[in-house]
């Protein structure tokens, strides 16, 4: 794109669905979709994996013993909110105001930030406990699954923020829209993959 | 330079030809090794401990480093074309699927340079390959399939959005060329096996780097779980190579016997069915790790399902050839050879499919005789084929003919020589993976054989690089279309502009160039005014991306251990290395997601210039 191509393309009125203005938008959302299948892979085999392993503790501590199910109800919860959040920045997005993509996406950050917090804290607690990585295949299992999804999250975090920064420096065109949008597609998935962790890690290792 | 910045996909595609065809030889050399060793009985032309190294790198590497690339290639070079597209949808991801399996190869293949190479088959089961038991070269089999893989699946995606998105007007599903096809579901079986594998190599790495428990049974873990993730991706991966084959040979034999392909929606429905079916049988594969026979039975009998629209597949070639006016070029050659010995790798399948039978088959040569049959009779001869068929297209240069029917009769003699007397040594019960065996068991002729038929190939192998070689001294001047043609790929130049179609067509049937030739139209009819094309522009990044990663993968795999040259421990014995080379990953990412890619014009006088039309 030329540079004078570009000042005509943000003084001109930017359709309703900006990320699906251009045939390049349109690819990265198909293309985003595909990558995400291919992530519900990744995350099904480390699922499949944990079930098999979820009782194998060796000698150290099981689920039922470890799992502090108050602290990791409040980390769901901020979560879910985020969830929301990033669909009012996309919403905001579709309304073409910047100002509140970016008001939203920074809580979504906020919040995606605390439940990391939680996680490290919650780690550390179980570390202190004597479940740490290698102590059995149902912690080494543990770890993985979830510090895999914990990963995802950061890379989430460090990803929308970094969108906001782009935002503020060139607004909202067709080339940051589907940028926008991808985020918080990616976003959701996270979110979904952790509501998944919550029932198979949480509630039924609780259970037991 | 330019060839480490292009992202053009033709381009890419003579960078997936270079690499893949040397990691071929490369791979080639060790199965000449093996079949050297194992050419008379209580041979010690190389040590054991090496022969493990060989058929474990020869295995990983055909795989892996050969046969993936090489239908990447083909893709890359005829996707695109045969869609009408002005170029893929993500040219900067295809560069960077290219590289990342290039140092993902080069990663693996360093491991005979410092300290040998994995040694735990190209499977490397746990515990085998554990911790215990894996040599040091396991670990550059962990960390450089996971380099490799990664590259693969963001190709497959790539390809993916390009022919959902991307087609000619007018191209719709049920008008795409069959190697479209068939691109596009092999795309799709990488897009969901190839992270199942990537678990199973991490899982590994973290059991050998970060002392987990996955595999090891005193702290609970399981080895039988590596085995389900590696053939959930292992089995539906037989067939990642083995579609494109089938769309090869539809290309070829419609072309040369000058008729349209017979049931193409019966062979389309093929396709996808087979595709779908890959996913539900990888457990044929561990028959005997004591499933029990309920399992068994079930991924038995699935596995046999497949063979039926294999089954359509192959007759609709043969009703395709029947009553056509077929010319035996080369590239026609390897496809017609292909069908015969495509049957027999099928039967023997479905004779393996069978648990029981399976029992006593299982590691014995006649499996080897069964995935060779498949996999070098199938895709390999397919490759030849596309490379014949397509070459012109992609370089503006004709191969020569004559040396071409050299090659294929000297692979076509070698290869069966080689492998169709492994059958026989199978049942006799000789096993795979030994390093040699006694004499007077009856195999010592049937080896010797074997041997000699894998020089033969080495033969057609050498012609067909001489080929290249003097192809390569003619100057450019391949007709547009070489072949009389059917699809799009030959209505344009050859080779084709950097834009590939100055103006997209306009596709009005199956078959869209035949179309046009049958109504008597010279060309293409254009969808759009000629106009200026949008072009991205070359990067270095996704090449220095794919190194930031190189040097990571040195990094974790050297961390943990202890060097006795105070320099190297300072350097190595910690996670510095992994985090400069994760920090260049990240940095380039980063730089990439800053900078949009303006890309540039090509104006249409220039196009006019190079006498360039739809
Ligand atoms: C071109 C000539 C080839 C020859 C002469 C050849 C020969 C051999 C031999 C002798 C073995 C060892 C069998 C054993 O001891 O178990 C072997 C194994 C194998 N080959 Fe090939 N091969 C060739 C091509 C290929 C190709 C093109 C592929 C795949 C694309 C391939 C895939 C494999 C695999 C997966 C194994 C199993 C390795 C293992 O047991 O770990 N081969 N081959
Ligand atoms: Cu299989």
């Amino acid at each position: 794109m030329s540079a004078q191509a570009e000042t005509v393309l943000k003084n001109v009125q930017l359709p309703e669905e900006p990320e699906k203005a251009t045939l390049e938008g349109r690819n990265k959302i198909l293309g985003f979709w595909f990558f995400l299948g291919g992530e519900s892979v990744l995350f099904g085999s480390l699922f499949a994996t944990y079930i098999a392993l979820r009782n194998q503790n060796a000698s150290g501590p099981t689920g039922a013993e470890l799992f502090d199910l108050t602290m990791v109800a409040i980390a769901t919860f901020l979560l879910l909110t985020s969830s929301m959040t990033s669909v009012l920045a996309v919403q905001a997005m579709h309304r073409h105001d910047v100002k509140n993509i970016k008001l939203w996406f920074a809580i979504t950050v906020l919040l995606g930030l605390a439940f990391l917090g939680l996680e490290i804290y919650e780690f550390n607690n179980y570390a202190a406990e004597g479940h740490l990585f290698n102590s059995s295949a149902f912690a080494s299992a543990f770890y993985t699954l979830v510090g895999f999804h914990g990963g995802h999250v950061l890379f989430g975090v460090v990803w929308i923020a970094l969108l906001i920064g782009q935002l503020a420096k060139k607004g909202l065109t067709v080339v940051t829209a589907p940028k926008i949008y991808l985020a918080a597609l990616y976003w959701h998935f996270v979110d979904l993959v952790w509501v998944f962790i919550f029932t198979v890690v949480y509630l039924m290792g609780k259970v037991g | 330079m330019e060839w480490l910045t292009t992202v053009d996909h033709k381009k890419i595609a003579v960078l997936y030809l270079v690499a893949g065809g040397m990691f071929f030889l490369i791979g080639g050399l060790e199965a000449l090794l093996i079949r050297i060793q194992l050419m008379k009985p209580e041979f010690d032309f190389v040590p054991a401990h090496t022969f493990n190294e060989l058929i474990t790198m020869h295995g990983t590497t055909m795989i892996f480093l050969a046969a993936m690339p090489l239908i990447f290639a083909l893709m890359n070079i005829a996707v695109p074309l045969q869609i009408g597209a002005r170029d893929v949808a993500f040219p900067f991801v295809n560069a960077l699927g290219f590289w990342m399996f290039f140092f993902g190869g080069l990663l693996l293949n360093l491991s005979w340079f410092l300290g040998g190479a994995p040694d735990a088959g190209w499977t490397a089961y746990a515990p085998l390959s554990g911790p215990d038991f894996g040599s040091n070269g396991v670990n550059f089999y962990v960390v450089g399939l996971q380099i490799a893989g990664l590259g693969t699946f963001i190709g497959g995606i790539n390809m993916l959005a390009t022919i959902v998105n991307m087609r000619a007007p007018g191209m719709s599903f049920m008008r795409m060329p069959m190697f479209v096809w068939t691109s596009f579901v092999t795309s799709i079986i990488i897009l969901f096996c190839f992270p199942a594998i990537t678990v199973g190599l991490v899982l590994l790495m973290f059991d050998r780097l970060f002392d987990a428990n996955f595999f090891d049974v005193a702290n609970g873990g399981n080895p039988v779980i590596y085995q389900h993730l590696f053939w959930i991706f292992g089995h539906p991966e037989v067939y990642i190579l083995i579609i494109p084959a089938f769309g090869i040979l539809s290309e070829v034999i419609t072309t040369f016997s000058s008729k349209r392909l017979y049931g193409y929606s019966s062979m389309v429905f093929a396709t996808v069915l087979i595709g779908f079916l890959s996913f539900m049988v990888w457990a044929h594969h561990m028959f005997t790790t004591g499933l029990g026979p309920v399992a068994n039975s079930l991924f038995g009998v699935a596995t046999m399902l497949i063979a039926v629209p294999t089954g359509i597949k192959i007759f609709n070639w043969i009703f395709t050839m029947w009553g056509g006016h077929i010319r035996f070029t080369t590239a026609n050659l390897f496809a017609v050879a292909f069908i015969p010995t495509f049957v027999i790798g099928g039967v023997t399948g479905v004779m393996l499919a069978s648990p029981p039978a399976d029992f006593q088959y299982h590691d014995t040569y006649f499996v080897v005789a069964h995935f060779h049959y498949v996999i070098v009779g199938g895709l390999i001869f397919a490759v030849f084929a596309g490379l014949f068929y397509w070459w012109p297209k992609l370089f503006g240069r004709m191969l020569s003919e004559t040396m071409g029917k050299w090659t294929f009769w000297l692979f076509f003699t070698g290869f069966h020589m080689t492998f169709f007397v492994q059958h026989f040594l199978g049942l006799m019960g000789m096993p795979r993976r030994v390093f040699t065996y006694l004499k007077g068991q009856g195999w010592d002729e049937l080896n010797f054989i074997s041997t000699i038929g894998a020089f033969l190939m080495a033969a057609g192998t050498i012609v067909f690089l001489v080929n290249i070689a003097v192809t390569a001294r003619k100057p450019v001047g391949a007709p547009a279309d070489p072949w009389d043609g059917r699809t799009l790929e030959w209505t344009i130049p050859s080779p084709p502009p950097e834009f590939n179609y100055a103006q997209i067509p306009l596709v009005r049937g199956l078959d869209a160039l035949w179309v046009e030739k049958t109504e008597g139209n010279k060309e293409m009819v254009p969808s759009e005014p000629l106009g200026p094309i949008h072009l991205p522009s070359p990067t270095i990044l996704p090449f220095l991306m794919s190194v930031g990663l190189f040097i990571a993968g040195f990094g974790f795999m050297y961390a943990g251990q202890h060097f006795d040259n105070g320099l190297a421990q300072a350097l190595f014995n910690n996670y510095i290395v992994a985090g400069i080379g994760l920090a260049l990953f990240f940095a380039c990412m980063f730089i990439r997601s800053l900078f949009d890619d303006r890309g540039f014009h090509v104006e249409p006088e220039g196009l006019q210039e190079k006498g360039a039309k739809a």
